[in-house]
């Protein structure tokens, strides 16, 4: 059964500073936002006993603003607020459409952009855009700020480098000097709605005038234990033409960055497979 | 810890541990068992409730966050003898059938309708796609939805005469 209501504590600090402070006090507190992926261990017993961080008032942690070079999501806002901004659409589209597979939509109302990067799954639709846009996740506590680079953030399946005490409070995305020429996302799941990736991918390729590539940001989700960006495919297209040799050799560089593994929801063949048609048909797209 | 909130435009509160699900308060200690409780972890949808306006599984809600909040259940569609034009659409398209998943069903719709949202097929079926049904194959649920927004009633329960 689930864990027991009555024993449970739930801290509700009204500010950052308030949370920091009792979050340093409580250290064994568990931070709570959404509650999409903690309520169901939660329903399922696996918490019992533990005291809660209710993160969930912090105004100051919610909505997304503009800074001077980078797009700054609160970790509080939603998978569906996330989808809707003016901002997220037109310069970071991968995003958008990323939050929109995200379970249905009663998860996307209540899913939080902080909580899930805390929570770290290896399947994590949002990671592949925010590896690709160079996202970096802003963390606060007692001890002060830090900033740290969304692919060191991950140090595992469901872990992260979040010492105790510390909380998300951003996530942060650099603005891009220069629209790519071609992006992509896509996920590969049993159906479209409430499904896990098998595979899930998202894309970035600026070309120069000349038909070089000027630079490829390819990164795939579910395929290792953190998600991946395909440094070898990368750096191999980078300054040369699209051919067809150079597409294939660059699709054969994509087991150098992953380490896919055999589960309930596919296999280590599959999931390869498909993550290797997927950059193909992304490099061979004509314009 | 006492929780404050209003449930269907009433002010009500909650004594007890802020951990406790917002489903089991209102079917508990509200006594609004329209709420119904499928899967319990948040996958099928049938404890959809109305949040501030917005579709959220009441399974997933510690009653803690929803101090303040605004809260609807399938309840404030109607009553038995006054039925919402959404339930009438539901009756009328057969999109019921053992009813576990219906009262989820038409919260999830009523959100999408006073969102404005349009007959639309594909939209419904994109709005829908987080309340599973085991009996229908779903078309009934989609034609009823289209049924209650060509109406424009918004999901709401009719005025009186």
């Amino acid at each position: 059964m689930r864990g027991d209501a009555e024993a449970a504590g739930v801290l509700r600090p009204r500010t950052p500073a308030e949370a920091v402070r009792l979050f340093q006090k409580h250290k064994d507190a568990l931070p709570i936002a959404g509650g999409t992926d903690l309520m169901v261990a939660w329903n399922a017993g696996g918490l019992a006993g533990r005291t809660f961080l209710d993160v969930s008032s912090l105004r100051a942690w919610s909505g997304i603003r503009q800074a001077k070079h980078a797009l700054i999501l609160g970790s509080l806002a939603t998978h569906t607020e996330l989808q809707r901004h003016p901002l997220v659409l037109r310069r970071f589209p991968l995003l958008a459409q990323a939050c929109a597979t995200v379970g249905g939509v009663q998860i996307q109302n209540r899913g939080t952009i902080g909580g899930n990067v805390a929570n770290a799954s290896p399947a994590g639709d949002t990671f592949p855009p925010l590896a690709v846009y160079a996202a970096t996740v802003a963390l606060v506590s007692a001890g002060g700020p830090r900033q740290v680079p969304l692919l060191e953030f991950f140090t595992g399946p469901k872990r992260t480098c979040l010492a105790p005490g510390e909380l998300v409070e951003s996530v942060r995305i650099p603005l891009p000097a220069r629209p790519p020429q071609r992006a992509i996302f896509r996920k590969v799941g049993t159906r479209a709605a409430q499904a896990i990736s098998k595979t899930v991918a998202a894309g970035l390729l600026w070309l120069k005038r000349d038909g070089t590539v000027e630079e490829l940001r390819f990164a795939l989700g579910s395929m290792a234990p953190t998600v991946r960006r395909l440094r070898s495919a990368e750096a191999f297209v980078q300054g040369r033409r699209l051919t067809p040799a150079v597409v294939r050799e660059a699709v054969a560089l994509v087991s150098d960055d992953v380490a896919p593994i055999d589960d309930v929801r596919s296999t280590a063949e599959y999931r390869l497979a498909v993550s290797r048609n997927l950059l193909l048909r992304f490099l061979s797209e004509p314009r | 810890m006492r929780t404050r909130f209003t449930v269907n435009g009433k002010a009500r509160s909650f004594s007890g541990s802020g951990m406790k699900r917002l489903l089991d308060v209102l079917r508990e200690d509200l006594e609004l068992p329209g709420t119904k409780e499928g899967c319990g972890e948040g996958e099928c949808g049938a404890c959809t409730v109305l949040l501030d306006g917005q579709a959220v599984v009441s399974c997933l809600i510690p009653i803690a966050q929803v101090a303040g909040r605004r809260v609807a259940t399938v309840e404030s569609l109607g009553r038995p003898d006054r039925l919402g034009t959404l339930q009438e659409a539901f009756l009328a398209e057969g999109a019921a059938q053992c009813g576990i998943c219906t009262p989820g069903m038409l919260m999830t719709a009523a959100a999408y309708l006073r969102r404005g949202g349009r007959a639309d097929d594909g939209a419904i079926r994109r709005e829908l796609a987080g309340n599973l049904c085991r009996c229908t194959g779903y078309q009934h649920i989609v034609s009823a939805v289209q049924k209650a927004a060509r109406r424009g009633s918004a999901g709401r329960p009719r005025k009186r005469a």
